[in-house]
């Protein structure tokens, strides 16, 4: 049985606390009697025969839909899609679920003598998936099937001959969605839920969307309405998304969406990176004798080096459910399943909140953790993490732990480079940037060249990766990165600390010396529900 | 010089000589050997003479059926066998076979012993198998060879236990003795290397298979994992001595159990069915290979009925294969 995650008071025997620190570990000791560590809950038991799972949900959906089988037709149009290079992480062992479950959907499809199939990759304005990364998701033998023929292939949300508007909702948002899904008797959308923000309407009229329609929900009034963006019914994004999802249940195709909880296995319990997943007073001998290895072994390497090493791991993340049907009902009991893993009870808010980042985000998998997205992963994904309230009050301090280093990847992450030289040397303030900047990188014909042809994010990615943290730069009274580049942390608008007791002595002057602690031992993922 | 010095020296060979030389072959001189053994030392020390009008007792079979292969599971036999594998037969069939996997993922639910079904067409088939399984089940395995042919003597028994894992399979009558072998050491954990078709493919086109696998499997209660071989035919196919490189493409199917009141009979069908649909993948692609087999379309192992010389052109180029990298980068 595993056990839930839980809040660890901090005394003078608790040891010290393992805090990640990009491609690299800090232990660190917190102040006692006025800390507290929030633990993840174990990984969930994952289910026994996944393949026959995804069946039985097949044959059985949620909600107002038949059966996959009764939908399927010869001479039909059917198109397939998925989730990018950003689910799950990090990237999971094969076969991973997208295959698994496209496997199921083709295998009735070609039991129904459907011939019109194409899979789309649906990444929004992410940067495209290689060859390897596909094979990865799909499996080789749907890739090697599909895509010479150009039946598989990854979104393009800058090409006008395949977008298409299917209308506008009650509040002038334009919904635009890729062609082909839109013409499509049937569009079957195979998602993998890692947090609670994923899946739903925001899988078709985010993921298969343009900038046009984007816009309208990634932005800065938006994410400084959603409370957080991790709770559904109190998210902005998921308001605009939902109504997005109207226009498509009126006008659009046929949806049939499948979606899948996987569990927090993401260490492993075997190996040396599954101490990682242990509480620090559960480490054993050789536990201790690993992690010092690892810590003076990755001490001595490259940063490449460190960085090939981390973004080799494969996560052994294992399925916990799989539901079938119509959109919303769905992602109802997708929901549940991911805040049963992730849900940690917390009481009352802190002054002081930590968190040790680590190597992977969304947006750099195969790549580097850039400045901006450094910021983004805490301030935007790590800070809303929580149910009800923040788990630092209002004018409070963040503290992360992160080297940040003032380094890009030329290839996916060109407009990143100008958002940061350009950008944030002139401003840090989002409604700002907003105003200012956007359109000019979200217009610009060399970004986009680069988003439909090479591998790149495209132009106004920074933007919304900057638009992400905005609830919490309002939120906070001041943010300090402990270990980063002090350069590139001071363009980022924060305060650079060499050591996490002169953090703390930093915060001490916001929130005064007795500030309360809370630190979040995340990864594996939790989130806080502040009662 | 003179022209008597540039001629060869002549050899000494005459009639005699010859006749000495072939009385001193092996088998002669063993025999000599023997007699002047018995000559000069009485029994026990050498086997009695049979009195005349003595019917003797029928000597006990070693070989064939019959050859006892427990030696070759125990802990030293498996330890060398791990060496031969991993450091002869591996890189042998990497060089010789250049083989690709598919499906391995599909055994990745996969627990405990199982059966292990493949077509046959070369020799070739045992150790690319026995180098490409993956673990667990690799390093723990027996495999059904015909007691006929592997085991017939006491040379080739010990070493086709020994290298392959070999247990002796009956296929010429049917007898018990190979099937509660194979059961027993399926209870006990290992799992099971079958060619269900009975022998090589004569003619490049695949046999019915025959219910041995499926028996197993239901009596055992153990998944039979279908595989497919592709391209071992040009390597080395019945009738030739001399292996060519090729490439060869190995597909592992799901695991499949006996549903609840299938005979083996059936159940062997259905094996086949699914060995053809891995061969129809491996031709053409997953997609193709499963709109077929849900259309009951999917073309048989054992090839058209047709006129025979039909059968050998319907099958195409079998001349050896090899993988080449494209000239230019795939962009």
């Amino acid at each position: 049985m595993p056990r839930p995650g839980f809040v660890l008071e901090v005394d003078r025997s608790t040891p010290p606390v393992l805090f990640h620190h990009g491609e690299g570990f800090r232990l660190e000791k917190l102040p006692p009697e006025r800390s507290r560590v929030v633990y993840p809950a174990e990984p969930l038991a994952p289910l026994e025969r996944p393949d026959d799972a995804i069946r039985h949900a097949l044959r059985n959906p949620v909600g107002d839909s038949e059966p996959l089988h009764a939908l399927l037709r010869p001479g039909m149009k059917l198109t397939i899609a998925f989730d990018d290079i950003s689910l799950p992480l990090p990237p999971m062992k094969r076969p991973d679920i997208r295959q698994r479950v496209i496997e199921a959907v083709l295998d009735e499809a070609a039991a129904a003598g459907v011939d019109d199939v194409e899979l789309i990759a649906a990444l929004a304005l992410h940067r495209r998936m290689t060859e390897d990364e596909l094979r990865h998701a799909v499996g080789d033998r749907v890739y090697e099937a599909f895509a010479p023929s150009g039946r598989l292939y990854n979104h393009d949300a800058e090409d006008p001959d395949n977008l298409t508007k299917v209308g506008t909702t009650d509040h002038d948002e334009p919904v635009i969605i890729n062609r082909r899904a839109a013409e499509s008797d049937l569009l079957v959308y195979v998602n993998i839920n890692i947090v609670s923000m994923d899946g739903g309407w925001k899988s078709t009229a985010t993921g298969l969307s343009a900038y046009e329609s984007l816009k309208h929900h990634h932005n800065v009034h938006t994410m400084q309405h959603s409370r957080s963006f991790m709770d559904r019914h109190r998210s902005e994004l998921h308001h605009s998304n939902w109504r997005m999802g109207e226009v498509l249940k009126a006008d659009g195709p046929k949806i049939f969406q499948i979606e899948t909880t996987i569990n927090n296995d993401v260490f492993g319990t075997e190996g040396p990176m599954s101490v990682l997943q242990k509480r620090e007073w559960e480490w054993t001998a050789r536990d201790r004798m690993t992690f010092l290895g690892m810590q003076k072994g990755l001490d001595r390497l490259s940063g490449r080096t460190r960085r090939r090493i981390f973004q080799s791991w494969k996560a052994p993340h294992a399925m916990t459910s799989v539901q079938a049907g119509e959109v919303e009902a769905v992602h109802e009991v997708t929901t549940e399943h991911v805040f049963r893993q992730h849900l940690v009870p917390i009481e009352g808010q802190t002054d002081i909140l930590t968190m040790g980042l680590p190597y992977i985000c969304p947006y750099n998998v195969n790549s580097i953790m850039n400045p901006i997205l450094v910021m983004c992963l805490g301030l935007g994904y790590f800070f809303n993490l929580y149910r009800g309230q923040p788990p630092v009050r209002e004018g409070g301090v963040l503290i992360m732990s992160h080297p940040t280093p003032w380094e890009f990847h030329p290839v996916h992450h060109p407009s990143y480079i100008d958002f940061f030289e350009q950008v944030l040397a002139e401003t840090t303030d989002p409604a700002e940037i907003e105003a200012r900047f956007e359109k000019d990188y979200a217009e610009d014909e060399w970004y986009r060249h680069l988003y439909r042809t090479s591998y790149a994010y495209h132009g106004v990615h920074p933007f919304y990766m900057w638009y992400w943290g905005s609830h919490a730069l309002q939120h906070l009274g001041r943010v300090i990165i402990v270990g980063g580049d002090v350069k590139a942390v001071r363009r980022l608008g924060f305060q650079p600390a060499s050591t996490l007791q002169d953090a703390l002595e930093m915060a001490s002057d916001v929130v005064g010396r007795d500030g309360t602690i809370t630190h979040l031992h995340n990864p594996p993922i939790l989130m806080a529900d502040v009662t | 010089m003179s022209r008597r010095s540039t001629e060869p020296k002549r050899l000494p060979v005459n009639g005699r000589t010859l006749a000495q030389a072939a009385r001193a072959t092996a088998p002669a001189l063993a025999a000599r050997a023997r007699s002047a053994v018995r000559a000069g030392l009485p029994f026990p020390l050498t086997p009695p003479p049979v009195p005349a009008g003595v019917e003797p007792p029928e000597r006990e079979r070693t070989t064939g059926a019959d050859y006892d292969t427990d030696w070759a599971r125990s802990y030293p036999a498996r330890a060398a066998r791990v060496l031969l594998v991993e450091g002869v037969v591996k890189p042998t069939v990497q060089a010789l076979a250049s083989p690709r996997l598919r499906g391995l993922d599909r055994l990745e639910a996969l627990e405990g012993p199982a059966i292990f079904a493949a077509n046959h067409h070369s020799h070739v088939d045992t150790p690319l198998l026995l180098s490409t399984l993956p673990e667990p089940w690799r390093h723990r395995l027996v495999i059904g060879a015909a007691a006929d042919y592997f085991f017939g003597n006491r040379v080739t028994a010990p070493l086709s236990a020994l290298v392959i894992g070999a247990i002796p399979i009956e296929r010429q009558k049917v007898g018990r003795r190979s099937a509660d072998l194979a059961a027993g050491l399926i209870d006990d954990g290992w799992s099971f290397l079958i060619f269900p078709e009975g022998g090589r493919s004569p003619d490049g086109w695949g046999q019915p298979f025959r219910g041995g696998a499926a028996y197993l499997a239901i009596r055992c209660g153990v998944p039979v994992v279908p595989v497919h071989l592709e391209g071992t035919g040009r390597i080395l196919r019945k009738g030739k001595n001399v292996p060519q490189r090729s490439v060869s493409v190995v597909t592992f199917g799901r695991p499949l159990h006996p549903v609840e009141g299938e005979d083996s009979r059936r159940f062997a069908s259905r094996l086949e069915a699914e060995v053809a649909a891995l061969a129809d993948e491996a031709r053409t692609d997953w997609w193709q290979a499963r709109q077929r087999a849900h259309a009951q379309a999917t073309p048989g192992l054992q090839g058209p009925e047709i006129a025979e010389w039909r059968r050998t052109w319907a099958l195409g180029d079998r001349r050896p294969r090899r993988r080449r990298s494209p000239a230019w980068p795939e962009l």
